[in-house]
């Protein structure tokens, strides 16, 4: 499966996407614990800190919301067009 | 109900814009638009650019949502948004939401609901120029505040 990153978060990962093979559905908040920012710091840890929204097959979900091993998601701040 | 939704890098013309919506609802008697441009200050500081950044697909299929969700809640007879993306400089035009609708009230609200909705829900981020380098602007709780009021 495809994991995007935008914006502010692109830049803190150092590239705007990256894929990981999963055994098996999970959910965003499993996600978020096993992807490692350059720092070492889970994508979980980090959210702590800072608002970082998620996108399931391009739409906005919550950290319950369930991933397929297929699954197109993404990370990113909160948006700021218009 | 005419619909154009545009994520694009090159400049439109609001005059354009305007004209084909007016063609495209013949029966629309009241035209509403908002449209933004990058400043060229932000929180005491000089901005000399503007980059939009988006999510190619997803923030289409956002805008199509909000234009649902707006066609739903009024009788509207045409939307035109234009968003842009890329590198832009104070002044350039960065978005674009008119709407066409029989009278005034629903045009207004209609008009007022979609960019609420975009600015909260669209996933276009901002990143300015300032003097010592750039910077990824903030979301504002306070527009937030304004999608959530509609859902009240």
């Amino acid at each position: 499966m495809k994991v995007l990153f935008f914006a502010a978060l692109r830049e803190t990962m150092g590239q705007s996407e990256i894929e990981i093979v999963l055994e098996a559905p999970t959910t965003v908040g499993a996600l978020k614990a096993m992807i490692k920012l350059p720092n070492g710091e889970t994508l979980s840890a980090a959210s702590r800190n800072q608002s970082i929204m998620a996108a399931v097959d391009q739409e906005m979900v919550d950290d319950l919301a369930t991933v397929s091993v297929t699954s197109e998601v993404a990370f990113f701040p909160p948006v700021t067009g218009g | 109900m005419y619909r154009s939704i545009l994520i694009q890098a090159e400049d439109f013309s609001l005059d354009d814009a305007l004209a084909e919506l007016k063609t495209q609802s013949g029966l629309a008697g009241g035209l509403c638009f908002f449209t933004g441009a990058v400043r060229n200050s932000n929180l005491d500081e000089v901005v000399g650019g503007l980059y939009l950044e988006h999510y190619p697909g997803m923030t289409e299929r956002q805008l199509d949502q909000i234009v649902d969700e707006a066609a739903r809640r009024w009788q509207l007879h045409g939307v035109i948004v234009i968003h842009r993306i890329g590198q832009l400089m104070p002044g350039d035009n960065i978005v674009l939401v008119a709407v066409a609708a029989s009278h005034r009230g629903e045009a207004f609200e209609a008009c007022e609901m979609m960019m609420d909705y975009l600015k909260t829900n669209a996933t276009f981020w901002k990143k300015e120029s300032i003097p010592d380098g750039h910077r990824w602007v903030e979301a504002r709780s306070s527009d937030q505040t304004k999608t959530t009021a509609w859902d009240a």
